[in-house]
């Protein structure tokens, strides 16, 4: 296993120029995030538009991999219905944890460069913190910590 | 059995390559590298000494402790309170009564915080200890004051990451009735002037436990020249077992205190009407103890006196000088922790690369660090950092392991910066 594999170039640069990187102030969903293992931590905002997520951003620090997964999970989700946003979750813990099931990586899109991640199982919560944290948001829990 | 290979030269410096012949595990590779440990603060390696003792013990003489009488259950029990006679002349306790065996730092504080906190304690009275401390030295006295009404004091630390002697004496008063600190701190590697904290402490007539987990291993430790009252240590940083470790006690202190766990082997005599604890040390020692682990220990104990601790500390202190030389050349490194008298530790961060990654990419050159808080969060707190990136080197590392550990990261500079 390279570490090109995890570091890939999309990884990198959503980790040096993080997308939708600030908050929303008149947010409908927020949600806390928390990593104590390595102490990322991240906010996660929602401004819903319906049952549309209208926007989506993040605020926090943390690892290359967790603050790229977030920059990556605000891009993918926003425009879509909560249900369609819980479906990408569903998928991307699968993309994250199953090696016995087969993921098509393609459809993804962008989503599909953490596919390196699982074989690096200390990484695995790094990159799905941001996503435990948005479906805290829209369940409307205010907390979710990784351990 | 517990022969050390490895040959002190007649200059007084150790032959490193030897000694690495002791550590089978420094012969594997990571990801086909060489290994590089360097997070022995974390844990150390064994060597072959420590891990045939146990085998031994367990080919050979293994039975219960204190109990049979039957040979092996003697050869047992001779082996383990063997372990106790070496752990009290390593430390130099009065007696083999000071020495109790518990599996760890961890749990030598607890026994101190239960046994002799919970009964004296009640509100008004503070437990002192210092913003270093790691999590082992902060959570039981936080237990023990939800428990007792007392309240916990925390002296501040300075930006190079020393304990305020000023303010901590400025916190000492009457209500103190114990002061808990570090030797050395794990998450900096700061050698804390023990002997003035403690004279001030006890000029008060206030106890005071040392966390010694991070000093044993790596300077010869004397508890009657402190002049402590407790001192806790872990076997697994001083390249013995993991699951032993050791409070030393004073035995005018633990002779008052009352058990801290009821069961076999700490009692004289049981009864529904009566039951007779049993004397020091076993009055603190119930069940049947970590046997092998205690053996382990002393094999342990053996393999470092042979090399000898002014040795062991002159080694590792040239490794720090020399990482600190070696890593300053990193564009975009910052020491944390920068006081004058460290022990191996070294703490840092990158610019623009998080420790966490950093532990990542070093992994992958074979190179073993610790990333993360340390168990130390309210020192990363103070420095306003979520983690640090820490080295931390035992006696057998080498140059040429500090070289690879710069050279990885300046790979991880140029992957992530």
């Amino acid at each position: 296993m390279d570490l090109k594999d995890l570091y890939r170039d999309v990884i990198v640069d959503h980790n040096r120029h993080p997308r939708n990187f600030r908050e929303i102030p008149d947010a409908d969903r927020r949600a806390d995030g928390f990593n104590p293992l390595c102490g990322d931590k991240l906010t996660v905002f929602v401004k819903l538009d319906g049952d549309r997520i209208g926007d989506v951003s993040f605020s926090g620090s943390g690892c290359a991999i967790s603050i790229a997964s977030a920059s990556l999970l605000t891009e993918s989700v926003k425009g879509k219905t909560i249900a369609e946003a819980e479906g990408l979750f569903a998928q991307m813990h699968q993309l994250l944890t199953r090696d016995d099931v087969d993921i098509e990586v393609s459809s993804l899109g962008k989503l599909g460069a953490l596919s390196g991640v699982r074989e690096f199982p200390a990484r695995v919560k790094c990159a799905s913190l941001c996503w435990h944290t948005l479906d805290a948001a829209l369940h409307q829990q205010e907390q979710v910590s990784t351990e | 059995m517990n022969a050390v290979h490895a040959v002190v030269s007649a200059t007084d410096a150790l032959d490193v390559a030897a000694i690495r012949r002791d550590f089978p595990v420094l012969e594997r590779t990571v990801r086909g590298l060489p290994l590089s440990y360097l997070d022995n603060a974390a844990s150390s390696q064994r060597p072959r000494a420590v891990i045939d003792a146990i085998s031994h013990y367990y080919e050979n003489s293994h039975a219960n402790v204190h109990r049979g009488v039957h040979t092996l259950s003697q050869e047992a029990t001779d082996l383990f309170e063997g372990a106790r006679e070496k752990v009290r002349r390593f430390i130099n306790a009065k007696s083999t009564q000071e020495i109790i065996f518990v599996r760890g730092t961890t749990e030598a504080i607890n026994l101190v915080a239960q046994s002799y906190g919970r009964p004296t304690l009640g509100p008004g009275d503070e437990i002192l200890v210092s913003r270093l401390e790691h999590h082992a030295n902060i959570v039981p006295w936080q237990m023990l004051c939800q428990q007792t009404g007392a309240t916990l004091k925390v002296a501040p630390i300075t930006r190079a990451g020393e304990v305020d002697f000023d303010a901590f004496s400025a916190l000492l008063s009457p209500r103190t009735k114990l002061v808990a600190l570090a030797h050395v701190s794990n998450a900096l590697g700061t050698v804390i002037p023990v002997h003035r904290f403690i004279t001030a402490a006890r000029a008060r007539g206030v106890p005071v436990l040392l966390d010694g987990a991070q000093a044993v291993p790596h300077m010869k430790v004397d508890v009657q020249a402190l002049d402590c009252d407790f001192y806790a240590f872990s076997g697994h940083k001083m390249c013995g077992p993991t699951g032993i470790g050791v409070l030393y006690g004073r035995e005018s202190l633990l002779t008052a205190m009352p058990p801290w766990q009821g069961g076999g082997d700490m009692i004289l005599a049981v009864s529904f009407e009566k039951t007779v604890y049993n004397a020091l040390p076993y009055k603190f020692e119930a069940g049947t103890p970590d046997i092998a682990g205690a053996i382990g220990l002393g094999a342990a104990i053996d393999y470092l006196e042979a090399l000898g601790m002014e040795r062991i500390a002159a080694a590792e202190l040239a490794l720090l000088a020399y990482a600190n030389e070696q890593l300053a050349t990193v564009p975009g490194l910052r020491f944390v922790g920068t006081a004058p008298g460290k022990a191996a530790v070294v703490s840092f961060t990158i610019d623009g690369v998080h420790p966490h990654d950093l532990g990542t990419i070093l992994d992958h050159e074979g190179v073993a660090i610790r990333t993360g808080h340390h168990c130390a969060m309210p020192v990363m707190e103070f420095f306003g950092l979520p983690a640090t990136a820490r080295a931390s080197f035992a006696f057998y590392n080498t140059r040429a392991e500090i070289d690879r550990l710069v050279a990885a990261l300046h790979t991880a500079r140029e992957m992530l910066g």
